[in-house]
């Protein structure tokens, strides 16, 4: 069987084992758009102020959304489901199979981004369609944003698991870190640059994947391409840390006593 | 053909030194049982046979390959059930075996395996639904998807209910037949003894026995046991032959049972004495592996820093 093949077969299986998974597709799927709701309800009607511009809430919010349901599929689902499968010895019991595990990781990676690009045209289908936003200005810089963070957020999953001592204390572990992050990052409404919240943020690659997500949908037409070069090069120099940190630290094995 | 040599393995783990010069080897085609108490050092031991750890000092060859670099090529090769591993719980029993064999150039046929483990009624079902003893069946026929040369079984029968360890017991032989060489490992001397063509006693990082099983119960042989319960008002010192007597049970120890048995109930019939309970015993296996452990294991004190890895 080919290297391809057998990413291929990895990808399918990781895609079979998530959706047969009530709770995980749960999480990745029904959080997003249950924040939706809320929020879109929350501020119906409200302006959001974002850099230079002034664009209706659900304008701001879905884009801004759009990230949330990458990262949860890709930060949160790797870093809770691997933390998992190595401390039950999965991980331990395939390190001794032939299976390289470059193939594993695109597996897990691929999946993630699979999951990802769902929840990313459901987000915006809902946010077309329900909140009457604006259709999305720049197809493709969306999309390289899309991939640019999903594979970064995976690769941040991944490294979160360097911490993560076993499975139990993954959800605290995760969501500790990921929640105050998400929330000073602007992901339910604006942060102002000017705060000092913004300027925390700014130190994470969460807020710029927001900032990027907004620039590629372009509510306000204010971009050509939609591309917004420094966001996707400090969000690819989290994630280049993050598989250095990887390549170094990586557990396969459960960590005992 | 040699499947396994190792020799002077040192294995350490801070200051605790799991595996102290450890050398033995495995012919190809033999069930090779190790054996030893928990915290002995065999799980180290085996985990540097399959790669899982690298040594500090000694040699190890698997198949004619250092382990340590062996890599994919050798884990194509090479079988492998470990202590405790869970399988992905949402694939079904046939998807996850199709799974494993994508990993091997030339795996078994699935159905061939799954049967292998008597779980061919459950190939639909999920993983998760299956019992633990069923998990743990699929556990080993994913060791075996890959048809190896060389298998390792941490442990396999751990948690088995009587019916399901001897089922597995014919997985091995069958795994035997076929050519396979079986590293085990095993608390259950009946194990051992029932499957294993060469055992390796371990205990404190050391090997304090190998031998066919015969050879091991040949070590205490001199020391047949005779015991009968010690009617009341027999005088012990009456008694021609040397005995200890404790909570009333009289037990005699001698290499010679034969002859010992026939002084004392000549004595006893000539004393019309009827011996209560009367019993010849020869040395379990399990005796002679716990007179070689127990020692060390007593003598070990504290061995939670091997244990943990165990």
């Amino acid at each position: 069987m080919s290297n391809a093949t057998i990413a291929l077969h990895q990808v399918e299986f990781e895609q079979k084992s998530f959706w047969r998974n009530p709770a995980a597709a749960f999480f990745a799927f029904l959080f997003p758009i249950i924040f939706l709701v809320v929020f879109a309800t929350l501020f119906k009607g409200s302006r959001a102020q974002v850099g230079p511009v002034t664009v209706s809430y659900d304008d701001y919010y879905i884009p801004a959304l759009v990230a949330f349901g990458v990262m949860g599929a890709c930060f949160t689902n790797i870093a809770m489901s691997i933390s998992l499968r190595r401390d039950n010895g999965i991980l331990k019991r395939l390190r001794g199979t032939p299976l390289p595990s470059w193939a594993f990781i695109a597996g897990v990676v691929g999946s993630s981004i699979i999951v990802s690009i769902v929840l990313t045209l459901l987000t915006t289908l809902f946010g077309i369609l329900v909140y009457g936003i604006h259709t999305p200005q720049h197809i493709l810089a969306a999309v390289v944003t899309v991939a640019v963070g999903g594979l970064v957020f995976c690769a941040l999953g991944l490294a979160m698991t360097i911490v993560i001592p076993n499975a139990d204390a993954g959800p605290a572990i995760v969501n500790g870190v990921f929640l105050p992050i998400v929330f000073i990052s602007g992901t339910f409404f604006p942060v102002p640059d000017t705060s000092v919240l913004a300027k925390i943020a700014e130190v994470f690659p969460v807020r710029h994947f927001i900032d990027a997500m907004f620039m590629a949908f372009d509510p306000a037409r204010q971009s050509s391409s939609g591309f917004n070069g420094t966001d996707l090069l400090i969000m690819a120099a989290w994630g280049a840390g993050a598989v250095v940190a990887c390549v170094l630290r990586f557990r396969w094995e459960p960590t005992k006593g | 053909m040699t499947a396994i040599v190792v020799d002077g393995l040192r294995k350490a783990y801070g200051a605790v030194e799991a595996v102290r010069g450890v050398s033995f080897t495995v012919e190809e085609g033999e069930v090779f049982g190790l054996l030893g108490p928990n915290g002995a050092g065999k799980t180290t031991t085996i985990e540097i046979l399959e790669g899982y750890r690298h040594r500090d000092a000694g040699s190890v060859t698997v198949l004619g390959v250092d382990p340590q670099s062996g890599g994919r090529k050798l884990r194509e090769r090479v079988g492998l059930v470990l202590q405790e591993a869970a399988v992905p719980p949402m694939l079904s029993v046939k998807e996850l075996v199709e799974l494993y064999r994508g990993f091997y150039p030339s795996p078994r046929p699935a159905d061939e395996i799954i049967e292998l483990v008597g779980l061919t009624e459950k190939a639909g079902e999920r993983v998760r639904k299956l019992s633990g003893g069923q998990q743990r069946r699929l556990d080993v026929a994913l060791g075996l998807v890959g048809d190896p040369e060389l298998i390792f079984l941490d442990e396999p029968t751990t948690g088995f209910d009587p019916s399901a360890r001897r089922a597995a017991w014919e997985v091995v032989r069958n795994m035997r037949t076929l050519g396979k060489t079986i590293v085990l490992t095993t608390h259950y001397m009946d194990e051992a003894q029932y499957l294993a063509d060469r055992i390796c006693v371990i205990a404190s990082g050391k090997v304090v026995a190998e031998g066919t099983p015969e050879t091991l119960r040949a070590r205490t042989e001199r020391r047949t046991h005779i015991r009968f319960e010690l009617p009341a008002g027999v005088d012990v010192a009456k008694v021609p032959i040397p005995l200890t007597v404790s909570n009333g049970m009289a037990l005699i120890e001698t290499s010679t049972p034969t002859r010992s048995l026939c002084d004392l109930t000549t004595w006893a019939v000539a004393q019309g004495i009827e011996l209560p309970n009367l019993e010849v015993n020869r040395p379990s296996l399990e005796d002679v592996y716990l007179e070689l452990t127990d020692h060390d294991v007593a003598a070990q004190g504290d061995r939670t820093g091997v244990g943990a890895h165990e």
